[in-house]
């Protein structure tokens, strides 16, 4: 290994703010995104602190209902929004696409620089929202109660998740043409990570989707503004016709925020069990396949709203075959490790993490497809906890998976091993214990979006509390450790994870052009096998 | 997309034709057929569109590429519309008893 | 292609001209699907109340004039024509035709606004804005006010992008008039041309849609 940094990297290539906030380079914008969804994760963790402060006594006595409605929606808002979506693709997406297809910056770096000033703009303005006073309506904007009834912030949150819609729509944009036109010489389109396409996937469900949900909060803010009637029940207007305009994209989002996730999984286990991905074609073609029927199931979240029996049956049916795609991946993930060379570094424990529990919260999302069942668990904690499952269990894991992988990469310095194994365990005790006893109070019946509940649920939710402040440990930790690394980690070298992928042929920290010469490509995504054994 | 260069010839018979259409478009929505109004009426919309489509944004001389694009647009909004639609027409029909 | 393209001069995420130009038509066209879906939630709109209320919508219609409605589809329609004459002339590198047939795309934008805009100031006089001044009370009232409801927010939202799209066809025309434009470089026209045609496929479906609907009906 190398014994110091390279002497001129993207790092220190230039310095001040103005090379920051002006700059095109992909990778500091991956940064500049790093910092700034931190932010927001950290507000949206308060608000979470805050509902399972409240929710550990049965009574609503932390806070009033007003306020409880409060802090639900703003902890959906910044979560999904301002987290969530952008957080994979913004920061590892960017930093790693380019590299990882042998070019020296995406289609259109002025663009991409656009797009994180369009996500702090919206970021503003949600802030804004809340700081004058918040907005109850939930994180899904219901009408008519957003559009003619509540008397909190609307607009302004709606205008800032309507602005921050747009960076994710340019980064979408940018990806797509990026990967379809700017691919090195030998890379085909079937030697390409499997990041690559998860993010490929996720772009198409970005384009498509957020478009929709854009005009629709328009529509809302529209109607509040200046009293346009579109979903005013009065003068026949249909709050269903909203929830499908909602819907439409907010399914699929689930799917970007899911996606990319994915695809960190596939790098992160093939180099920790020395392995190319089983089935790589299966699992390429299975993001694409996902984010296609990802959009043909979004009234499943609409089955007790007195939609058509007939419609909702065919939604379920499609929302059974979306969960197949996905098992792909999980029974290749797992036919990967079978008799592969298996090491557990901090990476791979949270990979490990990701396929349990996204296997879980998946297979709960079948249980939710059907019918029956969903009648009796809608809009209970049972849904509270599928999701979470899927989204911190899986998602929130995967971008730890990846923020620990690529760390090396992006700073030069290794992370230290031991606290990041610890955090990891930390992180998957303290998630099951916060989410797990939500599965058995939903099914016993507690509704979500309530802060008073019968005694006899106050275990379960003090158990969820508990868990909920050992996970904010483990969350914590991370961010102790790296901002450590940077002054005082190990210097990592090009390639410490011997893993194959282009990204990992640069220094650590990469060079501005990232390669001084465009690589060829010759061999598939994931040549373990023909790697040399180092003898150490 | 091609270099090809589109003959002005062929942009002036296309803006003919979109015209010719417009106007058939607005004499037949005066005349009573019914539920073959509104056909008639998206479908000569729906030429009106692919003629621009092809020739004006020349996608008749592009890449395949460019054609996925184009029809991707256009599927993602007929799903949006035909299954929100699903729901709206048949939730009437598990009627009263 | 001939010389002076392949030299000419590119950005340094790119390797050659011609990927540049590749790049950035996928792009516009990868931006006119996202404006596609953009559209599509107000289509579904109109769609589904059309469906619940067609007497209601076809009524409201009748409100709307068909003789604008149809000028402006044919102005719209001609400012197409001038676009591709403008995106022709700069293939052929002639820099007099592409500032003549932009300038000519321009105004007839401009007419199609100030004819919406009379429309518009026709409709706030006849109290027929959706919202308490809505001058009309019969039994479907509201569901006349659905129907105009959609009228001002999808002709709005087209409006605005017309506005925007004419502010794009004077920065062609600046950048056009100091001869940026030639048969080897001409790609900004090109794609601002697709968003020009764009927006007016947008009209071509909102005006059967809005303006046609009834039309024979008492």
């Amino acid at each position: 290994m190398d014994a110091s940094l390279p002497r001129t990297h993207y790092l220190n290539a230039d310095y001040g703010i103005r090379s920051w906030l002006f700059t095109v380079d992909h990778k500091r914008i991956a940064l500049l995104y790093l910092v700034s969804i931190t932010v927001m994760f950290l507000l949206g963790g308060v608000f979470a602190g805050l509902i399972r402060l409240e929710l550990l006594t049965p009574a609503g006595d932390l806070v009033e209902s007003d306020t409880y409605n409060k802090l639900f929606t703003m902890h959906g808002i910044v979560m999904i929004f301002f987290f969530l979506i952008p957080s994979i693709p913004a920061v590892l997406g960017n930093f790693l696409i380019p590299m990882m297809i042998g070019a020296r910056d995406l289609a259109f770096p002025r663009l991409n620089l656009l797009s994180w000033y369009i996500y702090v703009i919206g970021g503003v303005f949600t802030l804004f929202a809340m700081l004058i006073g918040g907005v109850d309506t939930g994180w899904t904007f219901y009408t008519p109660f957003s559009s003619m009834a509540s008397n909190t912030n609307v607009i302004p949150t709606a205008l800032g998740v309507f602005i921050s819609g747009f960076s994710s729509i340019l980064t979408g944009l940018n990806f797509i043409v990026t990967i379809h036109r700017m691919r090195a010489p030998g890379l085909t389109w079937f030697r390409m990570p499997l990041f690559v396409w998860a993010h490929y996937a996720t772009s198409l469900i970005q384009i498509l989707g957020t478009p929709v949900v854009a005009v629709t909060i328009l529509l809302v803010g529209i109607e509040r503004a200046f009293h346009l009637g579109i979903f005013d029940p009065q003068l026949g207007g249909d709050p269903l016709l909203f929830q499908h305009l909602f819907w439409f994209y907010s399914h699929p989002a689930v799917y970007i925020m899911i996606l990319p996730g994915m695809g960190v999984i596939s790098e992160v286990i093939a180099c920790f069990s020395r392995k190319s991905i089983f089935g790589y074609s299966f699992v390429a073609i299975s993001s694409l396949t996902i984010a296609l029927v990802g959009f043909l199931v979004w009234a499943h979240h609409m089955f007790v709203t007195g939609m058509s029996v007939y419609a909702a049956m065919i939604f379920s049916f499609l929302s059974f075959a979306v969960a197949i795609p996905s098992a792909v991946k999980v029974f290749n993930w797992t036919a990967t490790l079978y008799k592969g060379s298996v090491s557990f570094a901090a990476p791979m424990l949270y990979a490990l993490g990701f396929i349990g529990l996204f296997t879980i919260g998946g297979l709960t999302g079948l249980f939710l497809a059907t019918l029956g069942v969903d009648v009796h668990v809608t809009d209970t904690y049972f849904i509270v906890a599928h999701f979470h499952y899927i989204m911190v269990g899986g998602a929130i894991m995967a971008y730890l998976a990846g923020i620990h992988f690529w760390w090396p990469k992006i700073t030069g310095r290794l992370y230290p091993e031991l606290w990041a194994r610890i955090a990891a365990a930390i992180v998957f005790l303290g998630f099951n214990l916060t989410f797990f006893p939500q599965f058995i109070l939903g099914y016993l019946g507690m509704p979500r979006r309530y802060h008073v509940y019968p005694e006899e649920f106050q275990v379960l939710n003090v158990m969820s509390t508990a868990g909920a402040s050992i996970l904010g440990v483990g969350y914590l930790l991370p961010l102790v450790y790296f901002i450590w690394s940077l002054r005082y980690g190990v210097v990592a070298g090009p390639n410490p994870w011997r893993a194959t992928g282009l990204e990992w042929q640069t220094p650590s920290p990469p060079p501005t052009e990232n390669f001084p010469e465009t690589p060829v490509v010759t061999e598939d995504a994931y040549a373990y096998d023909t790697m040399e054994v180092q003898v150490v | 997309m091609s270099e090809h260069i589109v003959s002005t010839k062929i942009y002036f018979a296309i803006f003919t034709a979109l015209l010719v259409l417009t106007a058939s478009t607005v004499a037949v929505a005066s005349v009573d057929l019914g539920r073959l109004n509104t056909i008639v009426a998206l479908t000569i919309a729906v030429t009106k569109a692919v003629l621009v489509i092809l020739y004006f944004m020349h996608v008749r001389y592009s890449s395949r590429l460019t054609w996925v694009v184009v029809s991707a647009g256009f599927v993602w909004l007929g799903i949006l519309i035909a299954f929100t639609m699903s729901d709206v027409l048949t939730r009437g029909w598990l009627a009263a008893h | 292609m001939s010389e002076t393209a392949a030299t000419f001069a590119h950005q340094h995420q790119f390797d050659d001209a011609e990927q540049q130009r590749d790049a950035s038509t996928l792009g516009m066209w990868v931006f006119l699907v996202t404006e596609i879906m953009f559209f599509a939630g107000m289509f579904t709109a109109y769609v589904v109340y059309r469906a619940l209320y067609p007497n209601a919508f076809a009524h409201a219609s009748h409100h709307l004039d068909v003789v604008l409605g149809t000028v402006n589809t044919t102005v719209l329609i001609t400012s197409s024509l001038t676009m591709a004459l403008a995106v022709h002339a700069a293939q052929l590198g002639r820099r007099g035709a592409i500032v003549t047939f932009l300038l000519a795309t321009i105004t007839l934008g401009c007419t199609f606004l100030v004819i919406k805009s009379f429309e518009y100031a026709h409709k706030f006089h006849e109290g027929l804005v959706p919202g308490p001044n809505f001058a009309y009370t019969g039994p479907d009232a509201g569901q006349q006010q659905l129907f105009f409801s959609i009228y001002f927010a999808m002709t709005g939202l087209h409006a605005l992008h017309m506005v925007i799209g004419i502010g794009l066809l004077a920065y062609l025309v600046a950048k056009a008039q100091r001869g940026r434009f030639s048969r080897a470089y001409y790609t900004p026209v090109e794609i601002i041309g697709l968003y020009w045609h764009f927006v007016d496929i947008v009209w071509i479906f909102l005006f059967p849609l809005l303006y046609l609907l009834g039309r024979h009906a008492a």
